[in-house]
């Protein structure tokens, strides 16, 4: 077959076809209800359970010769994981590769969403550890599947309602849960909830998987997702004091970078491309020298 | 000799890549609901079925998932063979056990609440129907919203059962439960998964 | 000066290059081969192939070499690679009755037809360690007995015959494939077989040892355990019947349990069943413990013990999944950690506004 790449005697992305059915299958299944989880027969992937072999697994599926794929962990796009990740699929399916966004039609993340808005046409492929929002709430599959098919979410806003109770607002900073189209509780993957609004009514296709715990799920394009939170405590999301001391840019998410060991600190953009992007337009910012605009 | 020789040609010519091709359209269509699509059909299946409804059978139907033809198609023993063999078909007899239906003539097929629904617990093991239609303009017109939707969709299928819109609003009331159709005609695709809703008044 | 962390691939590539330097270790010492491996470090093969779930000795020996001897990450190894082959068909359901024994015990009778047969077993030695070992000494063949070729019958056939334990009734459906469907809980029996037999021999035992020390205790009886080769047939449909296409070493254990009984069942032995790829006694028996204690629900026992919750048990017996998911804490997680970073210096600011606000009121009054 001239699928089989030459690198190795692995089909075209790794999987074999009836694999790649099968996830088809529960993608188109998980489209069709938005934020519902589909259980599907997760395979070992050559790395490890909590490593990304879900979102690995739904890439694999969907990918094909024409596309360009970006993968990110953390925001960056040469982190040590993403970095593996996408060597991968260099080596098992040929595929071009970039860091752009806007160049890319396949973004594999994990724990951010790009800061440049997704459009029409790209698919963000989350990789998720733990799909069930309930999950720390109730350990059991069988309670928690009775309590979405029922729409019995209570328990979930009594803890967020805790949270206010004892610490005056919200304790929950990254996988903050969501509601989608009014119906079904989901978990948005460890994102930190500053990404929660970009899910919301976005042009581009969102998929999630979860290998270890077998699950997919998917958002649609122009899919309401609405962070859960109360009349009087309304959602918000993270703010920082500076922009970044790279590029300058503001309304980003910064990472804390430890300059010293006596407290020096610096934020720098989490999404590298975004703040390489900046940077070749000719914007700074603060540590390097010049001031935006 | 001849129905043998039919069976055995007209599938993918490259497996892999014709199946990932037509998996991204069936995908990007589920993914906008009542957006009219075209796609190039990679397969030949013996008629009636139509190239691209082959295509979409021989990406997505494997043993794992039972099928049910209507008459047309389930009458006619060179397409029997041909899915059989090219995407290892197993056929059931009751619309209820299919996990996908391929439909010929869907204005004579069976009410969409006899095809699997899911279940509460399980809203995703319901039934796929892949339905031939005759045209996507032409018909009553059909306007839907919800998700995958910027606003709203239109479009005008001829070739549906004529009570289509009533049946469409049981389904959707059933949510999550329900059926997703993939409608195709000539080289065009376009879905409508449970998600989608007829927007009232306008239909 | 800060300097954005980069070169995440040129440090990959340094870091296998140096696996791979530290896996041949001193270059002086002749490499292993696969075949010493396979022929000496059998039982170590044996879990590989058998938590694997393949049956290759050659490719466990050589995830065992690749691994460094790690048996998890050969293991892992394997199932990379077993998840990638096609599936050509289904092996009829092997015969253990006509297991050509090599091995075979029974903890509940004295002697029983065929004999207790020892075969090649740790259990009487003692453990001292043999400094001649660390040479080459002469080993004599071993010897076996004279009709060894003969099948021999199984213990729980035997207390069938008296209707003293329960009938073990195949159903005529197809038994589920846990790597076909996803786990629905409640398990099938065969689901939950499918996922002990390549459970975490450490687990399970840890679990079946808690059996016996009082949480979900099961009166259990080492039946039998045999270990030897069984014949592996596929039916095939262009001739009609099953042909054999080769053999596995195989061990099973049938633990024997008490019950009472209850309203409708007459007081009887009931079964805990293990059965895995080459010689894994303690694998197998540490099954059979799970499998009886999971069976609490259908035999309308109290569900009071880790062993006998199917959710806990199951989820948590893949040490593939567990593996993974612990080490994944390595990754880096700063996006999220900086999340709580800020949360936590905003918690901090309003607790000391707090307390200054209490002092001052203090200082007020």
């Amino acid at each position: 077959m001239t699928a089989r790449t030459q690198a190795s005697s692995y089909n075209f992305a790794y999987l074999d076809e009836q694999t790649k059915r099968m996830i088809r299958r529960a993608i188109l299944k998980a489209i069709a209800i938005p934020g519902y989880q589909v259980p599907f027969a997760s395979r070992e992937m050559p790395m490890p359970y909590g490593w990304g072999t879900g979102g690995v697994q739904v890439t694999a599926a969907i990918l094909g010769p024409d596309d360009v794929l970006k993968v990110i962990d953390q925001g960056a796009d040469d982190t040590t994981n993403a970095v593996s990740i996408r060597k991968f699929f260099e080596r098992v399916a040929d595929v071009e590769t970039t860091t752009r966004t806007v160049d890319a039609t396949i973004i594999q993340t994990r724990h951010r969403i790009p800061e440049t808005p997704l459009r029409e046409g790209q698919v963000l492929v989350y990789q998720v550890p733990i799909p069930e929002p309930l999950r720390f709430l109730e350990p059991r599959e069988t309670e928690t599947r009775k309590m979405h098919a029922l729409e019995e979410y209570g328990l979930m806003h009594v803890k967020l309602y805790e949270d206010i109770a004892r610490n005056g607002h919200i304790a929950t900073t990254y996988a903050y849960p969501v509601k989608v189209e009014g119906r079904y509780v989901m978990d948005p993957s460890p994102t930190p909830k500053f990404d929660n609004p970009k899910m919301h009514m976005s042009e581009a296709l969102q998929l999630f998987g979860a290998g270890r715990e077998k699950r997919i799920y998917a958002l649609p394009p122009h899919t309401e997702v609405v962070s859960l939170d109360f009349e009087d405590h309304p959602f918000e999301v993270q703010r920082f004091d500076k922009p970044c001391a790279l590029c300058g840019g503001g309304q980003v998410y910064l990472d804390e970078v430890v300059l010293d060991d006596r407290g020096g600190r610096m934020f720098v953009c989490s999404d590298t491309d975004h703040c390489e992007s900046r940077r070749a337009e000719g914007l700074r910012g603060e540590l390097l020298g010049e001031v935006a605009q | 000799m001849q129905a043998e020789a039919s069976a055995l040609d007209g599938g993918f010519a490259q497996p892999v890549f014709d199946a990932q091709a037509t998996f991204r359209a069936i995908m990007d269509a589920m993914a906008r609901p009542a957006t009219v699509m075209q796609v190039d059909p990679r397969a030949v299946p013996p008629a009636p079925l139509q190239s691209l409804a082959g295509a979409i059978a021989c990406t997505l139907i494997d043993p794992d998932t039972p099928v049910w033809l209507d008459s047309v198609l389930g009458d006619n023993e060179a397409l029997r063979a041909w899915l059989a063999f090219h995407a290892n078909a197993r056929f059931v007899e009751a619309p209820a056990g299919a996990a996908f239906a391929l439909v010929a003539d869907p204005s004579a097929m069976p009410p969409l609440g006899r095809f699997a629904q899911g279940s509460q617990e399980y809203p995703d093991r319901s039934a796929t129907l892949i339905l031939q239609i005759e045209s996507f303009e032409g018909g009553a017109p059909l306007t839907f919203h919800g998700p995958g939707i910027k606003g709203t969709a239109s479009m005008a299928p001829l070739g549906l059962p004529s009570d289509f819109a009533g049946q469409w609003d049981e389904n959707v009331s059933r949510f999550p439960r329900g059926i997703d159709l993939i409608l195709i005609a000539g080289d065009a695709i376009a879905c409508l998964p449970r998600s989608a809703r007829l927007v009232e008044g306008e239909n | 000066m800060y300097v954005s962390v980069k070169g995440g691939e040129a440090a990959i590539d340094n870091a296998h290059r140096l696996l791979a330097d530290r896996r041949r270790g001193d270059r002086s010492v002749p490499a292993l081969t696969l075949d010493q491996i396979a022929e000496q470090l059998v039982l170590g093969v044996d879990r590989v192939m058998s938590e694997g779930s393949l049956y290759d000795r050659r490719l466990a020996a050589l995830a065992i070499k690749q691994a460094r001897g790690d048996l998890i990450e050969a293991i892992f190894l394997v199932r990379a690679y077993r998840t990638t082959l096609p599936r050509f068909g289904f092996a009829e359901p092997v015969d253990t009755g006509a297991m050509l024994v090599e091995r075979r015990i029974s903890a509940c009778y004295k002697d029983l037809p065929g004999g207790q047969l020892l075969g090649p077993t740790f259990d009487y030695t003692h453990r001292l360690l043999d400094e001649a070992l660390d040479g080459d000494p002469e080993v004599e063949p071993g010897e076996t007995r004279e009709g060894a070729t003969e099948p021999v019958s199984r213990i729980a056939d035997i207390l069938g015959g008296e209707g003293l334990i329960e009938e073990e009734i195949s159903g005529n459906d197809e038994p589920d494939d846990i790597n076909q469907t996803p786990l629905e809980f409640p398990l099938s029996r065969a689901m939950r077989l499918q996922s002990l037999a390549r459970g975490d021999e450490g687990f399970l035992l840890a679990l079946g040892y808690s059996t016996q020390r009082g949480y979900a205790r099961s009166h259990p009886f080492a039946g039998e355990i045999r270990i030897g080769e069984v014949e592996v047939e596929v039916f095939m449909p262009e001739l009609g019947f099953a042909v054999p296409v080769g053999r596995v070493q195989l061990t099973e254990c049938q633990m024997v349990n008490q019950f009472k009984g209850s309203a409708k069942v007459p007081p009887q032995f009931t079964r805990g069943y293990g059965l895995v790829f080459g010689q894994s006694e303690r694998k197998a028996m540490a099954m059979a413990l799970c499998d009886r204690a999971l069976r609490a629900g259908e035999l309308g026992e109290d569900i009071v013990a880790p062993a006998q919750d199917q959710e806990f048990v199951i989820s948590h017996c893949d040490n593939v999944q567990a593996t993974g998911f612990v080490e994944h804490l390595k990754l880096p997680h700063h996006v999220d950690f900086q999340a709580e970073l800020g949360l936590v210096r905003t918690m901090r600011t309003q607790f000391e506004q707090a307390e200054s606000a209490m002092e001052n009121k203090e200082a007020a009054e």
